[in-house]
C-alpha cells in the first residue's frame, strides 16, 4: 500500500511541479528542467506501482533493480558494447556513410546515373533491408564482420540519397557566380557544393547512427558468437532475466543518444552559418 | 517520365551485377562438386551450375522469381507453404500496429500542441525516442506479453505501433504548427472557438506532414512486425520464413521472402501515396 501512495504523490508532485514550471518565463534551465522532472516522475511512478502491485520482475523488473542489475555486470555490459557497437556498428558506419558519400560524389558528376538512381535509392531506403541480415551472417560468418556489413547496407542508402540532394542544394545563380569567379569543378565542389550540401549530409548521418545500432543488434539475433548487445538480449529474454536484458536497453538507448548528440554537436560546429543552427543561438 | 530510361539502366545494371555475384559467390561450390566427380568444368557448364544450384550462397534472380511463383500461384492461399499466407500475417499486424500507431501518435500530437506542459516535458523525450534502438525491446515485448496470456497477432502488432508512433507524432506537432500567425489571427477575428479553429485550420493544414510521416510510419511497422515475428520461433509470416530459411541453409527461401516483403513495403508505401495525392487533390492543397 504504502509504494502505490508513494506513486500516486510522485505523480501528483511531478505534475504539480511541471504545470507550476510551464508559467514561469521559458528561460534555459526551466526547459531542461521539465523534460527531466517528467523522466523521473514516470521513473517513480514506475517504482511504486511494481513494488506497490508487486510485479513479478519477470513481467516488469523495478528501475532499482535495473539500476542494480547494470551496476553490478558492468564486465558483461562492456564486453557487448564493444562487440556490437565498436566493433560491429561503428565499423559499419564508418564504411557505409564512406563508401555512400564518395558514390554520391562520383554519381553526381553524370546527370544520367543520378536520375536513375535517386528513385532507385528512395526506394530501397524504404525497405525492410533489415531482413538482409541473415543472408549476410551466412556470407560473413558469426562474428562482427557480419554485423557490419548488415549496418554498411542499412545505412548506404539513406545516406546516398541525402548526399545527392545536397549536392543539388546550390542554385543556378550560385553556380554562375562560381563560372564568373573562373572556378574549376573542383573549387566549386569544393566551395560553393560541398558545403551547401553539408545540412542533408548531416541529416543523412543523423538517421544512419540510429539505423546503424538497429542493424548491428537485430543481426545479432540471426547468430552471434556468445557476446553482442543482441546476443545477450535475446537469450537474456529466454532465461527471463529481464532485468539484465532491461539493463542492455539502457545501454543502447545511452549510446544512441550519445552518437546523435554527437553527430548533432559536430553538425552545429561545420553548419554554424545554417539558418536552422542560427535561430537555436 | 524523364527519369524512367535512366531507373531501367540502373535496375538493369542491378540485375547484371547480382547475375556477375551469383557466379563469383557460387563458383567454389560448383568447383567442389566438379573435383569430387572427377570432372572438368568449361566456363558455361559453371556458369550453367551457379546459376542452377540447390542452396547457392546467392541465388540468380530467375531461381527467386521461380520460387515466388510456386510458393504465390501454384500453392493454394491457406497452405502453410504459401507465402501469401505469410505474407498476409505480417501485413494484418503491420496493418493494426501502423492503425494504432498513428491514432496514438496523432492524439498524442494534439495534446502537445493544446497543452504548454505536455510540449515542454513530453516533446523532449519523443525526440529523444527517435535516436534509441526501440526494435532491440521487440524480443522482450513478445515475451512479456506472451507471459500475461497475449500472444499471435498484438504483440507484433505493438512493435509495429511502436515504431509508426514517433514518426508521426513528429510529423503531426510540426503540421499542427505550420498555420501562421496572421491565418490563426485570421480566426480569431472570426471568433472562431478553439475546436473551429482546430477542425477548420490546424487539422487541414497539417494533412502534408501527416503523409509525409505516414510514408516513413507503415514502411517502418512493416520493419517493426517482421523482427518481432523472429523471436517467436518461426512460427508464421514473413519474418519467420526469414528464420527458418537461415536455420536451414535455405538461401533461395530467405530471398523470396526478403523480395515479398520489400514489395509489400513498396506496396504500402506507394497506397499511402496514392491516398495522399487524392486527399491532397481534393483539399486544393497540390
Amino acid at each position: 500500500m504504502g509504494w502505490i501512495v508513494f506513486a500516486m504523490v510522485a505523480w501528483i508532485i511531478g505534475w504539480g511541479l511541471n504545470i507550476w514550471l510551464s508559467r514561469q518565463p521559458p528561460t534555459g534551465p526551466v526547459r531542461l528542467a521539465m523534460p527531466i522532472i517528467f523522466g523521473l516522475t514516470l521513473i517513480a511512478i514506475w517504482e511504486g506501482v511494481v513494488r506497490g502491485f508487486d510485479v513479478s520482475s519477470v513481467l516488469l523488473p523495478a528501475p532499482s533493480a535495473i539500476g542494480v542489475r547494470f551496476a553490478a555486470s558492468g564486465a558483461i555490459l562492456w564486453e557487448d558494447f564493444v562487440q556490437t557497437v565498436i566493433k560491429g556498428a561503428l565499423t559499419g558506419y564508418v564504411i557505409g556513410c564512406g563508401s555512400a558519400f564518395l558514390t554520391a560524389l562520383v554519381i553526381d558528376r553524370f546527370p544520367f546515373f543520378r536520375r536513375g538512381l535517386l528513385p532507385v535509392g528512395n526506394f530501397v531506403a524504404a525497405l525492410p533491408v533489415v531482413g538482409m541480415a541473415p543472408i549476410l551472417v551466412m556470407w560473413f560468418g558469426f562474428d562482427w564482420q557480419s554485423k557490419a556489413a548488415v549496418v554498411v547496407i542499412m545505412v548506404f542508402f539513406p545516406m546516398l540519397v541525402n548526399t545527392v540532394q545536397g549536392l543539388q542544394a546550390s542554385n543556378a545563380m550560385q553556380r554562375d557566380l562560381m563560372q564568373t569567379y573562373a572556378a574549376t569543378p573542383q573549387q566549386t565542389l569544393l566551395k560553393l557544393r560541398l558545403p551547401m550540401a553539408m545540412p542533408f549530409v548531416f541529416n543523412g548521418l543523423k538517421i544512419a547512427t540510429t539505423l546503424a545500432l538497429i542493424g548491428a543488434i537485430v543481426a545479432e539475433f540471426f547468430g552471434s558468437p556468445i557476446r553482442g548487445m543482441g546476443f545477450r538480449i535475446s537469450t537474456s529474454v529466454g532465461q527471463l532475466a529481464l532485468d539484465l536484458v532491461w539493463a542492455e536497453i539502457v545501454v543502447a538507448a545511452l549510446v544512441g543518444s550519445a552518437a546523435y548528440g554527437a553527430v548533432a554537436l559536430i553538425e552545429r560546429a561545420v553548419t554554424f552559418w545554417h539558418p536552422s543552427q542560427r535561430a537555436r543561438t | 517520365m524523364k527519369s524512367f530510361v535512366p531507373v531501367c539502366t540502373v535496375v538493369l545494371f542491378i540485375f547484371g551485377f547480382w547475375y556477375l555475384a551469383a557466379i563469383w559467390l557460387n563458383a567454389p561450390w560448383a568447383y567442389d562438386k566438379a573435383t569430387r566427380a572427377g570432372v572438368e568444368l568449361t566456363t558455361s557448364e559453371l556458369v550453367a551450375d551457379t546459376w542452377s544450384q540447390e542452396k547457392p550462397k546467392l541465388p540468380a534472380p530467375h531461381q527467386v522469381a521461380v520460387e515466388i511463383w510456386n510458393t504465390t500461384v501454384e500453392k493454394n492461399i491457406t497452405s502453410k507453404r504459401s507465402l501469401i499466407y505469410h505474407s498476409w500475417i505480417t501485413l494484418s499486424a503491420t496493418l493494426l500496429g501502423f492503425v494504432l500507431g498513428t491514432g496514438l501518435g496523432i492524439l498524442l500530437a494534439v495534446g502537445i500542441v493544446y497543452n504548454r506542459v505536455m510540449d515542454r516535458s513530453v516533446m523532449p523525450w519523443v525526440i529523444t525516442s527517435q535516436t534509441i534502438p526501440i526494435l532491440a525491446l521487440a524480443p522482450m515485448i513478445i515475451v512479456v506479453l506472451n507471459a500475461v496470456g497475449i500472444s499471435g497477432l498484438l504483440p507484433k502488432a505493438m512493435i509495429s505501433m511502436y515504431l509508426s508512433f514517433f514518426p508521426v507524432v513528429v510529423g503531426m506537432v510540426k503540421g499542427l504548427r505550420s498555420p501562421e500567425v496572421m491565418q490563426l489571427d485570421q480566426m480569431r477575428t472570426w471568433n472562431a472557438s478553439a475546436s473551429q479553429t482546430f477542425w477548420r485550420l490546424r487539422l487541414p493544414a497539417s494533412m502534408p506532414f501527416l503523409f509525409a510521416s505516414l510514408k516513413v510510419g507503415v514502411a517502418a511497422s512493416l520493419v517493426g512486425a517482421i523482427v518481432g515475428e523472429l523471436p517467436t520461433g518461426a512460427v508464421a509470416g514473413l519474418g519467420a520464413r526469414l528464420l527458418a530459411g537461415s536455420y536451414y541453409g535455405q538461401t533461395i527461401q530467405i530471398w523470396s521472402a526478403l523480395i515479398m516483403a520489400a514489395a509489400l513495403a513498396a506496396l504500402l508505401v506507394s497506397l499511402v501515396g496514392i491516398v495522399q495525392r487524392v486527399t491532397l487533390k481534393r483539399m486544393g492543397m497540390v
